[in-house]
């Protein structure tokens, strides 16, 4: 073992490997894409896209994960000490397969504000994992919104080139409202950005 | 230091260099085209991060015995995995939640897409799900799967393996990994399990043998702890 690996903890950690091309056995009992739940007051939006590889050919075979805080920018999770409501029954967690043309769609709520490092409000934005076969470890990034007045004062997305940045919104996609459209481009000169924490 | 009464985020710490295996690994065909060409961009853990999904006995569906889910036992050798999800610390990772799933013991899934010739055992679906208990312990009750072809490279085998899905408590713990069989002949050569750059953190992927699991006329008992990203000491070091 490097010595790297036993400064960083007392147990060695599980490495990551590939979720494969068989995951539908064992995940799919707790594929959720709607994430929406009766009683909820913000306006309900649907995020639909594709996974593209490097040649633009779609990903049949992905697995996109989701997790999000609620319409107040608060997490379903014990350790989020912000004074926020919850809503009853709203999970944050969100599951889709692609399909055969590569694509996924949730429907869901644009989640509020959640503080950064620093306690300065980030931008409204979901956090995503994204597996498939070919991938020894998932990649994450976030989907944000197009035109929100807040993602100019983001962090995280201060953190990212700005020519590259345009990967991480979520665009209007009409005639629908509500409806977004957000596209994953695994790897070339559209590569969506992806993060490491 | 922040001075206001918000408590402090602790993030998770970073895996070490080599643990997880890179993203592009040639050897691994498939990853040619589908592996990100930019490097990562590291952010700070927020919030965001350092929460994540949990889940409760009412979302399982499958349990975790993969032996009684069809008319009658499945073909091939019954054993029973046991283990404990731990974070580095060696706390115990309580009431998350582990999905697994497996080919039946000739080598083959129960998919689609799984075009290998071998047969499929009508008894066998091949998936389980569990929370971990208090002490972070889990065990599932299986038979082992069998070795099977895949495309990658002229004769490529994929060693026997159960793919298992854990979330820990945060986005930050999510994990994928595959559990292997000590002294499966086939590992040396697989480029998924030899991704993984780190020997010690490719051997911690393989079950152990176990006596004290092992019962009596049944099943061969496996032994297999699963370590999660544990907590930063402090969250000052909460810094990309």
């Amino acid at each position: 073992m490097s010595k790297e690996a036993t400064a960083t903890g007392i147990l060695g950690l599980a490495a990551s490997q590939t979720v494969g091309p068989f995951f539908q056995i064992g995940l799919e009992d707790l594929y959720q894409t709607d994430l929406t739940v009766p009683g909820l007051t913000a306006t309900v939006i649907t995020i639909s896209g594709k996974i593209l590889d490097a040649d633009l050919l779609p990903v049949p075979d992905a697995l996109v994960e989701i997790w999000q805080a609620n319409s107040f920018g608060k997490y379903a999770h014990p350790d989020d000490y912000q004074d926020k409501p919850l809503d009853p029954g709203f999970t944050g967690f969100g599951r889709c397969p692609t399909n055969s043309e590569g694509a996924f769609q949730f429907r869901t709520v644009k989640p509020g504000s959640v503080p950064s490092s620093t306690e300065a409000p980030q931008a409204p934005h979901i956090n995503v994992s994204i597996f498939m076969r070919g991938l020894l470890n998932r990649l994450v990034t976030r989907i944000y919104f197009f035109g929100d007045e807040r993602n100019g004062a983001d962090e995280v997305l201060s953190l990212v080139d700005p020519a590259r940045r345009s990967t991480l919104l979520a665009r209007p996609d009409p005639p629908c409202p509500d409806a977004y459209r957000w596209d994953v481009v695994l790897q070339g000169p559209h590569e969506t950005v992806f993060f490491d924490f | 230091m922040k001075d206001h009464c918000v408590p402090a985020l602790r993030g998770y710490r970073k895996p070490a260099p080599g643990i997880h295996p890179p993203h592009l690994h040639p050897d691994y065909v498939s990853s040619r085209k589908r592996a990100p060409a930019h490097p990562l961009v590291p952010i700070p853990q927020t919030l965001s991060e350092t929460t994540g999904p949990s889940f409760q006995s009412h979302h399982l569906r499958a349990g975790a015995d993969l032996t009684v889910q069809g008319k009658e036992a499945p073909l091939g050798q019954k054993i029973l995995i046991s283990g404990r999800v731990l974070d580095e610390d060696g706390k115990p990772v309580r009431s998350t939640l582990v999905e697994i799933w497996q080919a039946n013991a000739a080598g083959r899934y129960r998919h689609l897409v799984d075009e290998h010739a071998a047969p499929i055992d009508p008894n066998f679906i091949g998936k389980g799900q569990l929370l971990t208990d208090d002490e972070g312990r889990y065990q599932f009750r299986t038979i082992k799967p069998g070795a099977y072809p895949w495309r990658n490279h002229p004769n490529a085998w994929r060693p026997a393996h159960i793919h298992f899905s854990l979330f820990g408590p945060a986005f930050s713990t999510r994990l994928v990994t595959q559990m292997y069989f000590p002294g499966d002949p086939l590992l040396p050569f697989d480029p998924i399990f030899n991704g993984i750059r780190d020997e010690a953190a490719r051997q911690r992927l393989i079950a152990m043998f176990d006596w004290q699991t092992t019962v009596p006329q049944e099943a061969l008992g496996f032994k297999f702890d699963i370590v999660l990203r544990g907590r930063l000491e402090t969250p000052m070091e909460n810094r990309p």
